[in-house]
């Protein structure tokens, strides 16, 4: 494995990475603040479909993201109706949104586009194109450091930039700001925050909101970034497999990257390499490579990498006692 | 001219209620309250539980909103609708459960709702600032960079009264303060109360334990049925007058008990130890025995090893050591240790947490009446089916007995009160006549009326002839009801006494971890002498 392969695998790990940034992040905020959201999928779907829709209807990716962002927080606004204000099974919710947004999805492309739930393919100012950082061919040719920047920094498209700043922001929101003190104050004891004289219910919908806003981004990425167009369940699990990232993170920024990095360079391998052969052990077929991210996930959902804690208040609706 | 009481009655009140009115659904918790508090008075409200004291304070703080009625702070009305209005007219409160955020620091927590910046960097260096100011001021001292979960109970109720003095709250509500406290603490406590309403802070204390408010107080109101019944001068009255207020008649604070003759060791306890799942010894070889007709108190503050000795001895977690019932052993671990064992063998547990350990909330008062027991024969029709009919049968005559209100088998337990709850659990459990019982704070969180009942059913089964482990934080019961007493600190058991000669201080001294040998003892008769 030479050089120039690394730079490529970590290059697509980058790519594939930055859904699955959103998504988790999407779903730190909502946790922290003590609304469980197994919905990133659904939300991530309906996006990814109007994102790619309206791109195709208008020509313009901008406009194709603000309707992948509107539908996302639709849907985020539903989840947070049922959980904060009606104090309903947040995962009950979040299931109803991933049926409602996979079937939805698929019933109105066939009934737009008939093209079996796809849209049609986009082109041009209707997908968010690679950007090429400025003066790629003279520095590319300086060894080791060169390929890093114009092979693995440059040449992505716009929103995996803003994936990677999203994580310092996040951090910054959550650690030094009064509405990160709060957030975090109510996904572990919302008495506290509402002792406070804060209001739980404003705090918590702002957070679902945002939740809806990160996963917008990260369904229209798929569809108008990563992917030519929507395809029916084109999501295919990043939502859950941002979740056990999120786990993973033990609910932190930081880490939360690193998670989404090594879900991304897991598929990234399995991309690059059909058949990996190991001397004197035999052939790992593609399926197993293409399955690796799926099993981690169970691995790390099923608790076996080591003690995760989740918000406190995590999943219960705030009831003032009696 | 004006006399100078003239002046005190135009000066306005810092908090005056009127007509406070608060129903939650048919049950109505505050009627037509009055209330005056002067400014730099120590107050206090006593009320049995669900008297309605703390929906009034919660009403005032404006966690719940009133039905009707009139706030009026430092004379102005004030319309409290939430805890933000009420921190802005100057209210502080220290609820009985703390609401803090146990994983963030102590900063972090003072200043939560009130950061008056995007950025909390400035709060939290001015918190920093103020807190040590206040530290020095009323002995508040609190390590402001430590985690909340790491800080003793006594501690974080610090940071709630901090939390209170961070936001300028000119009025301080506590909520039973001292519950969790060691009688040090609690004296503490009181002293920082003291400082703080020479201060001109106005406090309003409420609690149960008739001792606090004769000790701190300068007015004390009565709560009873929801209703506001009198408020006196603290001077002029004392703790009987306010107890019969407090119930509506007459109590006796202490349950007439005659000696019995003890007879042999009918409990005999060696070397328990007990290790949790985290490796930690929690008690740590202890001995000791019950004789027939003997109650023994086990004292001390709560977390020493006494929810460790009810759940070992209960049958609920193993343990090592040995436990003999009339000289049979009985085994701790393994085999024959579970909790069905120990009720076989004559032992009954009632559990500390009845709401966990004793009760299933979700299920009828008759099914809780059998539970433990069901699989006996007096419950069953045959081997496969339960006799419904009899047990509630049963479990009305027994609710009848252990006056349980309403005496209705088919009510869930949940909807009972704390007492009767309590009750229902004593009721399966006595009525099983045991050799041995083993009970964990019985009369925690129920009302005056339901204690003196309580301590009387354990008094009469101690009169027929049982051994009874009677394991409690609250020293007036264990004086009352206990003939020797043995007190735990860490997992040990630090001395014991006969109860009748024995008294508070000494216990105190003991429940401090304070070694009863004669250093001390001599110690203390000097500073006495001197």
């Amino acid at each position: 494995m030479d050089y120039l392969t690394i730079i490529q695998i970590l290059d697509s790990m980058l790519r594939l990475s930055a859904p699955l940034i959103f998504a988790c992040l999407a779903g730190l905020f909502s946790e922290r603040s003590g609304i469980f959201d197994i919905g990133l999928e659904g939300k991530m779907l309906a996006s990814a479909f109007f994102s790619a829709a309206m791109a195709a209807a208008t020509g313009s990716v901008w406009l194709g993201l603000m309707a992948g962002l509107t539908a996302s927080m639709i849907l985020a606004a539903i989840h947070g109706v049922a959980s904060i204000t009606f104090q309903g099974n947040q995962l009950i919710s979040g299931v109803a949104i991933n049926f409602l947004a996979s079937g939805m999805t698929a019933l109105i492309g066939q009934n737009w586009f008939r093209l079996g739930g796809r849209t049609p393919s986009l082109s041009g100012d209707s997908r968010f194109l690679p950007i090429d950082f400025p003066f790629t061919e003279s520095i590319g040719k300086i060894p080791i450091v060169g390929p890093i920047y114009s092979d693995l920094l440059s040449g992505h498209t716009i929103l995996v930039y803003i994936a990677l700043i999203t994580v310092p922001v996040t951090w910054w929101l959550l650690f030094r700001t009064r509405f990160g003190l709060r957030l975090r104050a109510v996904g572990e004891n919302p008495e506290a925050v509402d002792t406070g004289g804060v209001s739980v219910s404003f705090l918590r919908y702002r957070a679902v909101l945002i939740c809806g806003l990160l996963c917008g981004l990260g369904g229209a990425y798929l569809a108008t970034g990563m992917a030519a167009g929507f395809i029916r369940d084109m999501t295919a699990g990043k939502g859950f497999i941002a979740l056990a990232a999120l786990i993973f993170a033990k609910w932190r920024p930081g880490y939360a990257l690193y998670a989404c990095l090594l879900f991304g360079l897991l598929e990234a391998i399995a991309i690059r390499y059909q058949n990996i052969t190991i001397e004197g052990f035999g052939t790992i077929p593609v399926q197993f490579m293409q399955a690796l991210p799926y099993i981690l996930t169970i691995v790390i959902l099923a608790g076996l990498v080591g003690k995760a804690i989740p918000p406190k208040a995590g999943g219960e609706p705030y009831i003032k006692e009696r | 001219m004006m006399t100078s009481t003239e002046q005190h009655d135009r000066a306005a009140p810092m908090i005056e209620l009127r007509g406070i009115t608060k129903s939650f659904g048919s049950v109505q918790a505050n009627k037509n309250i009055h209330l005056k508090v002067s400014k730099g008075s120590i107050h206090g409200i006593v009320g049995e539980n669900g008297a309605g004291k703390s929906t009034l304070m919660s009403i005032l703080y404006g966690f719940y909103k009133s039905d009707s009625g009139e706030i009026y702070i430092n004379g102005e009305l004030t319309n409290i609708t939430d805890s933000h209005k009420a921190i802005e007219a100057g209210i502080g409160m220290v609820h009985q459960h703390f609401k803090l955020v146990e994983n963030f620091t102590v900063l972090e927590n003072v200043i939560l709702g009130t950061e008056n910046n995007f950025l909390i960097t400035p709060a939290l260096n001015n918190a920093r600032v103020l807190l040590s100011k206040l530290a020095s001021a009323y002995s508040l001292e609190v390590n402001p960079d430590a985690l909340i979960e790491d800080l003793s109970v006594g501690h974080q109720q610090r940071v709630e009264i901090l939390k209170a003095l961070y936001r300028q709250a000119d009025i301080l509500i506590l909520d039973e303060p001292t519950g969790v406290l060691t009688p040090a603490e609690a004296n503490h406590l009181f002293d920082i109360l003291k400082n703080l309403s020479n201060e001109g802070k106005t406090i309003i204390l409420i609690t149960h334990k008739l001792r606090e408010i004769m000790a701190v107080t300068d007015t004390v109101s009565v709560m009873r049925r929801g209703e506001m019944t009198t408020t006196l001068q603290t001077s002029e009255t004392n703790p009987q007058e306010l107890a019969e207020l407090m119930v509506g008649r007459s109590v006796l604070l202490r349950v007439e008990k005659e000696a019995t003759e003890v007879g042999a060791k009918s409990l005999e306890v060696e070397n328990l130890t007990v290790t949790d799942k985290r490796g930690v010894t929690t008690l740590k070889s202890i001995s000791f025995h019950v004789r027939k007709g003997e109650i023994l108190g086990i004292a001390g503050v709560a977390g020493n090893g006494q929810t460790e000795l009810l759940e070992a001895l209960g049958g609920i977690t193993p343990a090592a050591g040995r436990m003999k019932i009339n000289g049979e052993e009985i085994p701790l671990n393994g085999v024959g240790s579970d909790a069905r064992s120990k009720r076989e063998n004559g032992v009954s547990h009632v559990p500390e947490d009845r709401q966990k350990l004793g009760l299933i909330l979700d299920f009828f008062a008759w099914e809780n009446i059998a539970f433990g027991y069901h699989h006996k024969d007096e419950f069953n029709m045959n081997r496969f089916l339960m006799h419904n009919q009899k047990i509630r049968k049963i479990a009305r005559s027994e609710m009848v007995k252990f006056d349980i209100r309403p005496p209705s088998p088919g009510t869930l337990a949940k909807n009972f009160s704390g007492g009767n709850q309590q009750k229902i659990v004593l009721a399966r459990e006595l009525e099983q006549n045991p050799k041995v019982l083993i009970v964990g704070q019985p009369t925690r969180g129920v009302d005056i009326g339901a204690i003196e009942f309580i301590h009387q059913k354990i008094i009469d089964l101690r009169n027929m002839g049982a051994a009874i482990l009677l394991v409690s934080v609250e020293l007036d019961e264990i004086f009352s009801l206990s003939d020797r007493v043995a007190v735990l600190f860490d997992g040990k058991i630090i001395g014991e006494r006969i109860t009748e000669k024995t008294n508070e201080s000494e216990l105190g001294l003991l429940m401090a971890g304070i070694e009863d040998d004669s250093e001390t003892d001599s110690l203390v008769t000097r500073k006495a002498t001197e």
